[in-house]
């Protein structure tokens, strides 16, 4: 269990350098955190994922989790200057929750993109999924027999190791963020069941076959990029 | 011998409108029919596991009697063979549900003061579950009501439960189980759940757990 957080590092600067009290707050529109808007229309990835699924996940999936990580946070500020240790640890599984429900769902809405503006992997990325997996083809099978295979609600990652410089696949539960495994995420694709029900059913293998028509791999490589700096 | 899907003891559309009859199908056809497909072949090689029967099974998760590399199969599987079939028993047409009677409505009376706190603390175990799992209501080892909430398709009959106890109530809450008709709106789904509640199996259940005894054994 990581260890507690300061929330200091949250605060925009105008409120400490007011010499507003160091809290974190929602009040007056001073949010920490905001559901960031989709570089596209909620229609936009029609026909591999519907306009119904992408509005759901969107305003009310992602937006709870940050509504709920702003409060979670607001309540540990005050817990945290009330010293009270045992509300800041009973409201951790809350932040964990919510926060990295915040950060997966930021990076997935990045990662993909309008099928028509898709085109495949170049550069360092595409040398080094080849290095690691052969082919495009032979990741993706891998990653999605991996991502098929979570249990519950959960994560398929493609991520760096920045210790080997290599690209790994791996699988988080729930919304645990990747960063978890020591592995910078580049590529995340949710497979809580809320992301394709609607349209696949119980049929994710479905799901997982037809994103790859929408990965937007110019940011993945973008990532990748600003990783091995 | 393999396990089988058991048959709904009711049709699809018999639980509307609180939930739906496409839902029912799906999760009976696939989800359930799936867990049972995995687990038989999962126990293939381990007929000794098969034996035990679905029940004991379920008691040995997170013991030496199941071996490492069919573990986390049966867990998954074998618990959510037992989940469903278990689920579909609690559940009936919204006409036939009356609420609790008898012990069972003085164990609760008991436990928690009211059928509603009962319900308040129970909702607020479904709801705060994140991500999969299940919500229950069950008799602890000490012969007490109480109520908890297991991962994925973890049990209270578990070794690996936090909270052991032998189901009186099970409450589905994976996205599957309500996502099409509720889709985010979990607490909504809980709270039309207790429409169809089959408290004469709660009953039942109630008391078999009172002697140690539990469903499907």
């Amino acid at each position: 269990m990581s260890s507690l957080i300061s929330l200091a590092r949250f605060l925009p600067e105008t409120a400490v350098a007011a010499g507003a009290a160091a809290r974190f707050s929602t009040a007056g529109g001073v949010a920490a955190y905001k559901l960031p808007e989709l570089p596209y229309s909620y229609a936009a990835l029609e026909p591999v994922i519907s306009g119904t699924i992408m509005e759901l996940h969107h305003s009310k999936h992602h937006a709870g989790y940050v509504a709920n990580l702003n409060k979670a946070l607001e309540e540990y500020a005050d817990a945290e200057a009330k010293r009270d240790l045992q509300k800041m640890i009973a409201l951790q599984g809350a932040i964990n929750f919510n926060g990295g429900g915040h950060i997966n769902h930021d990076i997935f809405w990045t990662n993909l993109a309008p099928e028509k503006d898709c085109r495949p992997p170049t550069g360092e990325l595409l040398k080094g999924i080849e290095a690691r997996w052969g082919s495009l083809d032979k990741f993706i099978t891998t990653f999605n027999a991996q991502t098929a295979a979570v249990q519950g609600s959960g994560w398929g990652w493609l991520g760096l190791n920045k210790a080997t410089g290599g690209l790994e696949i791996a699988a988080c539960a729930n919304q645990d963020p990747l960063a978890k495994t020591g592995l910078v995420p580049l590529l995340g694709v949710d497979v809580w069941e809320h992301a394709y029900y609607l349209q696949y059913k119980n049929v994710r293998p479905d799901y997982l076959k037809a994103i790859w028509r929408i990965v937007n791999w110019e940011n993945v490589e973008q990532r990748l990029a600003a990783a091995k700096k | 011998m393999a396990f089988k899907l058991p048959d709904l003891p009711y049709a699809y559309a018999a639980l509307e409108p609180h939930v739906d009859a496409t839902t029912m199908n799906i999760h009976h056809t696939k989800h359930h029919n799936a867990y049972v497909t995995n687990v038989n072949a999962a126990l293939d090689k381990f007929p000794e596991l098969k034996g035990l029967g679905l029940v004991d099974l379920n008691k040995a998760v997170g013991t030496a009697a199941v071996p490492a590399d069919v573990a986390t199969a049966v867990r998954n599987n074998g618990g959510g063979h037992w989940n469903h079939s278990f689920f579909w028993t609690v559940m009936g047409a919204p006409t036939d549900s009356n609420g609790p009677s008898g012990e069972l409505k003085a164990a609760i009376e008991g436990a928690f003061g009211s059928l509603d706190e009962m319900k308040a603390k129970f909702n607020a175990a479904a709801a705060g579950r994140f991500g999969s799992g299940w919500a229950w209501l069950g008799v602890k080892p000490d012969g007490s009501l109480g109520i908890t909430s297991t991962p994925n398709q973890d049990n209270p009959l578990m070794a690996v439960a936090d909270d052991k106890m032998i189901p009186v109530l099970g409450l589905d809450v994976w996205e599957h189980a309500y996502y099409l008709k509720y889709q985010n709106r979990r607490p909504e789904y809980i709270a039309a759940w207790w429409n169809v509640v089959n408290w004469e199996a709660a009953s039942e259940n109630f008391a078999a757990a009172k002697a140690g005894k539990v469903f499907g054994a």
